[in-house]
């Protein structure tokens, strides 16, 4: 048996880095902590690549089937007997393939940030920070049991609200990282309920009893029930709940359009390539559990599935390309989403699992080149809007067309990435569910629309007079483009299906050109429909957002959710019961303790007239007194 | 001699040596001197406690003595310690060596000041070695007692006011704990002997479920009182609102937790019965308490408000937790009164700091201190990033164990008030996040912030003890959760029996 | 000389003068009235203590004394008494009772 302990320091690196930079690297120059974190995580990567080599290809399979090898462990805490959170290293298809992701994409935007953030305040601090990200990150995926993975979970939070709120005296990056934090923070809630609920009744955090078919969630479920539905359903639909929160799904989105305010190379790797899929990746690692409880998986498809329409609607009408960037990473984690809930376990059931991890694998890889194009972009026109752009194709060349492989992996034309993970997806679903077939087809189309809307509106369309003519980002930017690109290109090429599954078995499958066709056709559609309208500076984008003026208007302001949610946390939340009880607290609560000590000051205010002072007055009482004392004596002896 | 007398003896000495000062600076020397002392004797005495129980002594009480104080009402100094004790031993020598760092810039009156902080904190240290209720109660006092002057003298805003509401409160307090003591003291021996206040020969007898019953509420009142039950809680605002620095971060990090350890260790202990008829009021009370204090904090403006109600929030849930019966909730409830003394102990000490330099404690007038003061604002997130449970820090590590603790009661009313109460993360998250947005992101508005300066050696030092404290918990809980659970034995054996 | 006057005589006498004083010391307004007023609550007293010791314990000697304490008694209590009215007169220039109330509360 292959010794994996050594997988430890793929999450020990990145944390030494952040101890180390974040105490130290004010003491050297700023560009030492971006060569020390870059090296760091070089080490990652190529201890991942290896872990990778040795499991999918030397010893990771047993007749056939992918081994799930717990690398490392040790007990963190003792919670009963049964109930207790070891901290280790869990090697699986899925969580091999995610530290690839993680480490790959989290180097590239090291990489990157040296160049774009050279010569900024807080370079070292960015750098700790995103070591503090990459570690919980990695420590997230490889998770053995649902506490630790709840840990890391909340660690990836707290970093994502550290690095959106990087840029610390912008006030509205300020408010974005709150937010982030508070409403994932809501959805953790749900999450942990979630994984009370769960461990109560199978008595064990661990993923492998868990999930394994003689386990207790799955042999032996729990018989309780609530509201009609089992707890266990009520637990995976909890626990889903921590999945949409940090995943961005409807209603529990609202953070990550706001979230751009962090700086580019954060979002490409955070809030496009890793964190936000980590909701598809709770899922699918406890998938197991899921297909035995159809609810929970149907709410799992349709709330992926309405967020990737609802998010590639509100896409089509942004302007600030970092946000169209950002409600397209929520339609497509939708995409994974629904393909995880239209799937089955095993076998060709299993389609959609592995299309789900396909879609997040290709996905990572086009979705971070997008947006490091986009930081490119920024960078140069020192603008977010796409009306500030135009006709940059010449200005930026390597960056038009790494962005271009991006617009054409993610609108899935082959032979680019997207199409084959997307075509997945689109299978799955059309054997599942027709309408959420439809659904996912309607996206696709839409979504290769406001790409490449966005492709056009940059690097073509009318020619802006810019002050500075724009120039190309420096080498240590375009390399992670161009390494990227490679991987938006030929990331689809790898035998997925053979390496990733939902019963870690080979599945053969062939492309089933009845669906390809069509979503080709789709996507070509999506695109000519943007070549007509962005091109050139045309009226017809208007006239088309003038005959559909409610929608497009609502849709301009996706939705009016984040009012919503104004609505109902600052007049309902903090006027409505914060500030009642602020008052109740002080007028009722404190108001009786202060009653008391005002009754005893009265009473002895009444009191105090017998203290008159009068001499006689006493000797008077005093005489009284004792002559009634007298009395009673006499008339008791007597 | 008995390593925990010297618990009790170098403050004392401290004190000596104080008053003996010749000048006023030498005061915060000797206190610093004395307190480092105190600081090594507690990790001598919990290396010692770790090295015994590892050596196979399973002995309920470790280090026991025992000598008689007043013959005639049959009072003892019996001290001792296990794994709770040793571990509240822990959190009030850290919180006192960090309180003295942090009041280093005391002039008025040092003396007396220094005095009064010193002779408080024996008395905490002579609460939780005490196992004879009598010297406890006494201690109690001795605590709690310096708390008026200190608040009273050196206090800030209305001071006098909140001196004498904190200590008529906690008066009030002790007067129930009073009556609740003697309960048991006078149905200590239900044979006839002589009776006795030691606390384990107590724990031996079975008192009848009526007396029970009558008793339970004094003492569970009575030390709730000051361990902040809603609606006894009011005492805490206002009084750390005035207190100075030291006093604040001694007050709601150690003196609080006497109540807490008060429920745990004599009402709980001594009353099973009653405490499972009657838990369910007070769970009712801890669970809104946790809820209340964290929503209450959300509309406050001033910092050391927010901190008083995340304090009641927090500390309910300590309750909370006592009344679960449930060991690792138990656990849980001891490990939150070292990770939130720890924290609030830093989050005041702060507090003072930040005071200091910017002469308010309203947050929406003051912003973007993280540029002039980065120590001092790194240092508040970690405390806000603690304070809201973050794993890592002993936030976490403590609600993660009651909340999984307490959930093992299978009725719906004990699971959904542990949802209730879980809750309360998403409300902590809120005000913390908005104090940290608001008062140290964003630009200066207030020109005068520029010239602020960060922390001095003593702050950074009486800060980051703290910090490293919650930390080391936070990274590695095992070892403190197993000594906990070593002293959980006897309650729960109590509570079991009680319970079937 | 005192033969065949009854006791109760003497209790009367007594009372009467203890009544007289405990009404001078609650009605006169004069410091000075006052004190004289307890003197004569004091020897009401004294007469008390003759009586009984000579006509129920004559073999005793325990009254007389008692009566001569008082008198050394009563006569030091005078004079500090008569000092303080001096220098409350001093103070106030008024020796009336009323005006004296600064102890209240």
């Amino acid at each position: 048996m292959f010794d994996f302990s050594y997988t430890i320091w793929i999450l020990l690196i990145p944390f030494f880095l952040f101890v180390l930079i974040g105490f130290w690297g004010n003491k050297f120059k700023p560009i030492v902590s971006g060569i020390v974190g870059c090296a760091g995580l070089l080490t990652s990567w190529i201890l991942s690549l290896f872990t990778a080599y040795k499991y999918f290809f030397d010893v990771g399979k047993v007749d056939g089937v992918y081994e799930q090898i717990i690398g490392y462990h040790t007990l963190w805490l003792r919670f009963t007997d049964t109930l207790y959170i070891d901290l280790g290293v869990l090697i699986d298809p899925i969580s091999v393939m995610m530290l690839i992701v993680v480490t790959t994409v989290s180097l590239m935007a090291h990489i990157y940030s040296t160049g774009y953030l050279k010569g900024q305040k807080g370079f070292m601090r960015f750098y700790s920070f995103l070591s503090l990200f990459t570690f919980a990150m990695l420590g997230l995926v490889v998770a053995t049991n649902i506490f630790q993975m709840y840990i890391f979970w909340e660690l990836v939070g707290v970093s994502s609200y550290l690095l959106i709120g990087f840029y610390y005296e912008k006030p509205s990056a300020v408010a974005a990282a709150k937010k982030a934090f508070i409403v994932t923070r809501f959805a953790d809630l749900g999450f942990l309920i979630g994984i009370l609920l769960l461990s109560y009744f199978t008595q064990t955090f661990d993923f492998l009893t868990l999930t394994s078919p003689t386990g207790p969630a799955i042999a032996t479920p729990p018989a309780a029930t609530f509201l009609g539905m089992s707890v266990l359903t009520w637990a995976m639909i909890l626990i889903f709940m921590g999945g949409a929160g940090k995943s961005a799904m409807f209603p529990l989105h609202i953070w990550l359009p706001d979230a751009m305010e962090g700086p580019t190379p954060v979002s490409a790797l955070i809030h496009a390539a890793t964190m936000v899929v980590a909701g598809v990746y709770l899922v699918a690692r406890l998938f197991p559990i899921y297909v035995t409880v159809p609810i929970a998986l149907q709410v799992v498809a349709w709330v992926g599935a309405f967020s990737s329409l609802f998010a590639a609607v509100i896409a089509c009408t942004q302007y600030d390309i970092k946000r169209v960037l950002a409600y397209s990473t929520m339609s497509q984690i939708g995409y994974m989403m629904c393909a995880l809930g239209v799937s089955g376990l095993g076998g060709h059931e299993g389609l959609g699992y592995m299309a789900s991890m396909f879609h997040l694998f290709t996905h990572a890889f086009f979705k971070a080149l997008l947006f490091l194009c986009a930081g490119a972009i920024i960078h140069a026109v020192h603008s977010n809007y796409m009306y500030d752009m135009g006709g940059l194709r010449k200005y930026l060349p390597i960056t038009h067309l790494t962005f271009l492989a991006a617009c054409l992996a993610i609108a899935g034309i082959p032979p680019f990435a997207g199409f084959f993970s997307k075509d997945e997806i689109l299978v799955a679903a059309y054997h599942h569910d027709t309408a959420l077939f439809a659904i996912e087809y309607i996206v696709a189309g839409l979504t290769a629309f406001y790409m490449f809307r966005l492709y056009f509106g940059i690097f073509w369309g009318k020619k802006q007079d810019y002050h500075h003519p724009p120039h190309e980002a420096p080498l240590s930017m375009t390399i992670p483009l161009m390494f990227l690109a490679l991987g938006a290109i030929f990331a689809g090429f790898i035998p997925f299906s053979h390496l990733v599954t939902s019963d870690r078995q080979i599945l053969e499958l062939e492309t089933e050109w009845i669906i390809a066709i069509p979503s080709i056709v789709i996507a070509l559609v999506g695109i000519g429909v943007a070549y007509v309208m962005y091109l050139k500076p045309t009226e017809i984008p208007k006239k088309i957002a003038h005959a559909l003026r409610g929608f497009y208007t609502a849709a301009y302001h996706k939705f009016y959710i984040d009012e919503l949610y104004l609505y109902i946390t600052h007049r309902i939340i903090f006027n409505h019961i914060s500030r009642p009880i602020a008052w109740f607290d002080r007028h009722i609560v404190d108001g009786s303790m202060n009653g008391i000590s005002y009754v005893t000051n009265q009473a002895s205010d009444k009191i105090k007239g017998f203290q008159s002072g009068q001499l006689q007055q006493y000797a008077l009482v005093f005489v009284s007194g004792a002559i009634l004392l007298a009395l009673v004596f006499i008339y008791l002896w007597t | 001699m008995n390593i925990l007398l010297l618990l009790i003896i170098i403050p004392i000495l401290t004190i000596t040596g104080i008053l003996f000062a010749r000048e006023d600076k030498h005061v915060r020397v000797i206190s610093a001197i004395g307190m480092t002392f105190q600081l090594i004797v507690s990790a001598i005495i919990i290396l010692w406690f770790l090295a015994e129980r590892n050596a196979g002594n399973t002995a309920e009480i470790l280090f026991a003595s025992n000598y008689v104080w007043y013959e005639t009402l049959n009072i003892h100094f019996y001290i001792g310690v296990d794994g709770v004790s040793v571990a509240m031993i822990g959190l009030t020598s850290i919180v006192i060596f960090a309180g003295i760092f942090a009041s280093w810039d005391v002039d008025d009156l040092p003396r007396e000041f220094f005095t009064s902080l010193i002779l408080l904190s024996s008395g905490v240290f002579g609460f939780f070695i005490s196992l004879d209720l009598f010297t406890m109660f006494l201690f109690y006092e001795i605590a709690v007692i310096p708390m008026y002057l200190l608040i009273g003298i050196w206090g800030s805003g209305p001071r006098q006011y909140s001196a004498m509401k904190l200590t008529l409160m906690l008066m009030g307090g002790s007067a129930l704990i009073l009556v609740g003591l003697l309960g048991l003291y006078f149905n200590s021996n239900p044979t006839g002997g002589p009776l006795t206040f030691n606390l384990i020969e107590i724990a031996r007898v079975q008192i009848p479920l009526n007396t029970q019953l009558f008793f339970f509420p004094f003492l569970f009142i009575g030390f709730g009182v000051l361990g902040a039950l809603f609606p006894f809680h009011t005492w805490s605002p206002d009084g750390h609102a005035s207190a100075p620095t030291a006093v604040s971060m001694l007050h709601a990090g150690v003196l609080m937790k006497l109540g807490g350890y008060g429920c745990y260790r004599v009402a709980v202990f001594l009353l099973p019965q009653a405490a499972h008829e009657l838990a369910w009021i007070f769970i009712i009370l801890a669970t809104i308490g946790v809820i209340y204090g964290a929503l209450g904090a959300i509309w406050q403006k001033d910092l050391k408000y927010i901190n008083a109600y995340s304090s009641v929030s927090h500390c309910a849930l300590v309750l909370f937790a006592i009344l679960m019966f449930n060991e690792t909730a138990m656990n849980g409830a001891i490990m939150q009164m070292i990770s939130h003394g720890i924290m609030t102990a830093l989050f005041f000490a702060l507090i003072g700091m930040i005071y200091g330099r910017t002469h308010t404690r309203y947050i929406n007038e003051m912003s973007g201190l993280m540029k002039v003061m980065p120590f001092l604002a790194v240092a508040y997130v970690i405390a806000g990033l603690a304070s809201l449970g973050l794993p890592g820090f002993s936030g976490f590590v403590a609600e993660m164990t009651i909340f999984v603790g307490s959930f093992q009661y299978s009725d719906t009313f004990h699971r959904v008030a542990t949802i209730i109460a879980a809750s309360s993360i998403v409300a902590t998250a809120v005000y913390i996040l908005r104090v940290v947005g608001m008062m140290l992101f964003e630009k200066i508005r207030n020109p005068e912030y520029e010239l602020i300066t960060d922390a001095k050696w003593y702050e950074r030092l009486s800060t980051g003890t703290l910090i490293f404290g919650i930390t080391a918990i936070g990274i590695a809980p095992l070892w403190l959760s197993t000594m906990i659970t070593g002293g959980l034995g006897p309650i729960m054996q109590k509570l079991f029996l009680a319970m079937n | 000389m005192f033969e065949g006057v009854p006791l109760s005589w003497f209790l009367i006498l007594s009372t009467i003068m203890f009544f007289i004083g405990v009404y001078g010391f609650l009605v006169r307004k004069n410091l000075i009235t006052i004190l004289m007023s307890t003197e004569l609550i004091l020897n009401s007293v004294c007469i008390n203590f003759v009586a009984f010791n000579k006509i129920l314990y004559p073999e005793h000697m325990e009254g007389m004394f008692f009566t001569v304490f008082i008198i050394a008694v009563a006569a030091a209590e005078a004079s500090v008494a008569i000092a303080i009215i001096i220098n409350i007169y001093r103070r106030i220039v008024n020796i009336d009772v009323e005006k004296m109330n600064e102890m209240k509360y």
